[in-house]
């Protein structure tokens, strides 16, 4: 059979469809005709148009956490380029597998400062696992293929692939030969952990009194969530989360003592801090974790679990290492212990959980919700949580509702809770959840957002209405920047520098319904519920429920800086 | 601590840029890097001079091997090696000074590779010691130019860094 001819833009889509690519979130440019009309003149391929590039990297990377494939954006050169690099870097911090194909100016033109040209390779260059300039259109589909295996194995990332306009051009055809196989002599990411250090670890755990597992978003990227399940289940031992990790471990579940680190619970944080065995699983003991590395978990052996060598001892030293996916060391790890003939330490696990149960006591999570009148933002969420059943895919912008909607609303399964953890990207959360419909139709999907972040996408509107996109997005409005309101009232004598715009927020009601979609606003906590179940009845509209809080909430525990893990303010005035 | 690293790389375009933002991202130091291709010549083989302590040391290597494109590297302050550098000297070399450079340059082994009427440019290779030797043995008015290449280096007896 003679093989079939393409042009390079044909190619392009052609691979991503053959490689089983149902989307493309993009917006067209010069440099990125001929791929758009390749994209028109087929129907595989879904082509999603968003109203800014930086949407449709975050949007891609939406669906990407939602739905566990590769999520693929497509940007014209230069500005549009540019344009995605917050959302590169997004995904660069989370690990998130995310392809970016952006337009390049034609290979000849390329270093004489051509309209639209950027380095975008160079640009991109800190921020991605590996970029790919091509440089002839036959490569198209080999480097198409190699940027989806790199960006999906091993520790996931984002891969670039820079296409200079003049090899997808529609009258040069070239045959359309694909890899068999993607592999690399430079890149073979290990899977399989070291059975000899699972040994050693589990050895250790023998002889833990008090044992907790520190689980992150490596458990999700890995899909070993249910290996983690069995595994902390069938031990009984304590479970914490990071932010990136929440759902890797059911939110409801007894064993489950909450988010850690700089926002953790109280529980959580001295569970850390008073451990002497930490099984930590796909984690990178982040600053926003450990507090001061100095005086992190003085009495903990430390195992640690990552698919990344080069994230283990890099901030705090591992004593027992074990380089694998998180999935197989964990089946493995469990199924060494259950062929051990010994168990761990069941009186000193029943001492371990009594201390527990009094700082769980502690109730580190309450607040004061008056029964009329001003409105809490943890109970918004908690509302939240009520109304969609624990259920929705809630995807969130960055500040104070992001670490209420982490601590309030309790997650019960993997790739429910969307959020931009390394990077802190406000703006993510629109995108991400538009993203997320598209990886899970069925789901409910809500943004929780501020009225600070929500405004760095809010263009995203237009693209929720010309494809449906029934987001229901919880503003909660304070009228600040509450983040760094909280931090000026902590750290700066109260002088709000920059953190308020009071007198120029927009009507948002009426801005969302010129979009064509619903406002509801709600400023009596009477209300709130109400609102909110009529908010997620409208199952084929976009909601935007903008909801007045209270300005002068602060998020707590909060880590004291400088100090131990379990160092932290737990409401205004208290200390731990 | 001063440490060797050698690093075959895939011999394509951009690759070398990811290694040097590698260092300058991360803040690790490069006293000095040689880089060209191998006898296979889809690799290219960098030498890197870095210092830092273990943990530093640790990070780098790790970090270098993460980039996509490094296909192996080995630590040569691990073990025996040898290593060079070739500097290039321009020196005044008139009068009795001429004899004198002459002398020098023997000593250290060099050899003069350019005459000029009052200038000798001397050829030396040795380890980075060695060449800072010479530059404080000749008089250090006389030194005009110099261009050093940076180490280049290789493991002693049957340890070999190939594919």
């Amino acid at each position: 059979m003679a093989i079939e001819e393409l042009s390079g833009a044909e190619m392009v889509i052609r691979t991503l469809s053959d490689e089983g690519i149902k989307y493309v979130f993009g917006y067209p440019g010069g440099a990125v005709l001929h791929i758009y009309d390749a994209l028109f003149r087929q129907t595989e391929v879904e082509h999603i148009l968003v109203r800014h590039e930086q949407a449709a990297a975050h949007a891609a990377d939406g669906y990407a956490r939602v739905s566990g494939k590769p999520g693929v954006c497509l940007a014209t050169s230069g500005p549009g380029a540019t344009n995605t690099i917050t959302g590169i870097a997004t995904a660069y911090m989370d690990s998130i597998p995310l392809v970016v194909i952006t337009g390049q100016v034609p290979l000849n033109m390329i270093g004489e400062d051509a309209f639209q040209e950027t380095d975008m390779i160079g640009v991109s260059r800190p921020i991605v696992k590996h970029s790919f300039l091509v440089r002839h259109a036959r490569d198209i589909p080999s480097t198409i293929q190699k940027a989806l295996y790199i960006a999906t194995t091993g520790r996931p990332g984002p891969v670039v692939i820079d296409i200079p306009k003049d090899i997808t051009a529609p009258n040069e055809k070239f045959p359309y030969e694909r890899l068999k196989k993607v592999k690399l002599r430079s890149y073979n990411p290990l899977t399989k952990g070291h059975s000899g250090q699972i040994k050693k670890a589990l050895q250790a755990l023998l002889l833990a009194k008090k044992p907790i597992i520190y689980a992150g978003g490596g458990v999700i990227q890995g899909n070993a969530s249910q290996e983690l399940k069995d595994f902390a289940i069938e031990l009984g031992v304590p479970v914490t989360n990071t932010l990136m990790g929440l759902g890797a471990f059911p939110g409801e579940h007894e064993q489950f003592v909450g988010m850690l680190g700089m926002h953790g619970t109280y529980e959580a944080n001295l569970a850390m801090h008073n451990a002497d065995y930490i099984l930590a699983v796909g984690v990178r003991f982040d600053d926003r974790v450990t507090n001061n590395v100095k005086r992190f978990c003085p009495d903990a052996l430390i195992v640690h679990i990552d698919i990344d060598p080069a994230s283990i001892s890099k901030t705090v030293q591992s004593h027992i290492p074990i380089v694998g996916s998180s999935a197989w060391v964990l089946r493995e790890f469990k199924r060494m212990y259950t062929a051990s003939d010994q168990q761990l330490d069941a009186g000193a696990l029943k001492q371990w959980w009594a201390q527990i149960n009094g700082w769980r006591a502690r109730d580190c999570l309450a607040y004061n919700q008056p029964k009329t009148g001003v409105i809490k933002p943890q109970h918004v969420i908690q509302t939240l949580y009520k109304v969609t059943n624990g259920d929705a895919i809630v995807t969130s912008d960055v500040g104070q509702h992001q670490m209420f909607a982490a601590l309030y609303y309790k997650y019960c399964r993997p790739r429910q809770w969307i959020n931009s953890g390394g990077l802190g990207t406000m703006g993510f959360g629109l995108p991400a959840a538009m993203g997320a419909i598209y990886a899970d139709p069925s789901a409910s999907v809500a943004c929780v957002t501020g009225e600070g972040s929500i405004q760095m996408n809010i263009q995203e509107l237009s693209t929720c209405s010309q494809y449906s996109l029934p987001v229901k997005i919880i503003n909660l409005n304070n009228e600040y920047l509450g983040m760094v309101k909280q931090w000026q009232d902590m750290n700066y004598g109260g002088r709000y520098a920059s953190s308020t715009y009071q007198d120029s927020l927009p009507d948002f009601v009426k801005l969302v319904e010129a979009y064509g979609h619903v406002g509801i606003r709600v400023t009596r906590v009477e209300d709130l519920e109400d609102a909110m179940k009529e908010c997620f009845a409208l199952k084929d509209r976009l909601v935007f429920m903008d909801i007045k809080v209270d300005k002068d909430e602060h998020v707590y525990p909060m880590h004291i800086k400088d100090g131990a893990m379990r160092d932290m303010w737990l409401t205004k005035t208290e200390r731990s | 601590m001063r440490r060797i690293i050698s690093v075959l790389i895939e011999n394509e375009a951009g690759a070398l840029s990811r290694v040097i933002g590698l260092f300058s991202q991360r803040s690790y130091n490069i006293e000095s890097l040689t880089v060209a291709p191998t006898e296979d010549k889809t690799l290219s083989r960098l030498t890197i001079t870095t210092s830092g302590d273990d943990k530093v040391l640790e990070q780098i290597t790790k970090q270098l091997n993460k980039l996509i494109e490094v296909v192996k590297l080995v630590d040569l302050t691990d073990g025996p090696h040898v290593e060079r550098e070739l500097m290039l000297v321009k020196i005044k070399a008139s009068g009795s000074a001429r004899d004198e450079v002459k002398r020098t340059a023997d000593i250290f082994r060099g050899q003069i590779v350019d005459v000029g009427v009052d200038l000798y440019t001397v050829q030396l290779a040795g380890t980075s010691d060695k060449l800072d030797a010479f530059l404080v043995a000749v008089d250090q008015g006389s030194v005009v130019e110099v261009v050093r290449s940076g180490i280049s280096g290789i493991a002693r007896g049957d340890r070999i860094l190939t594919v």
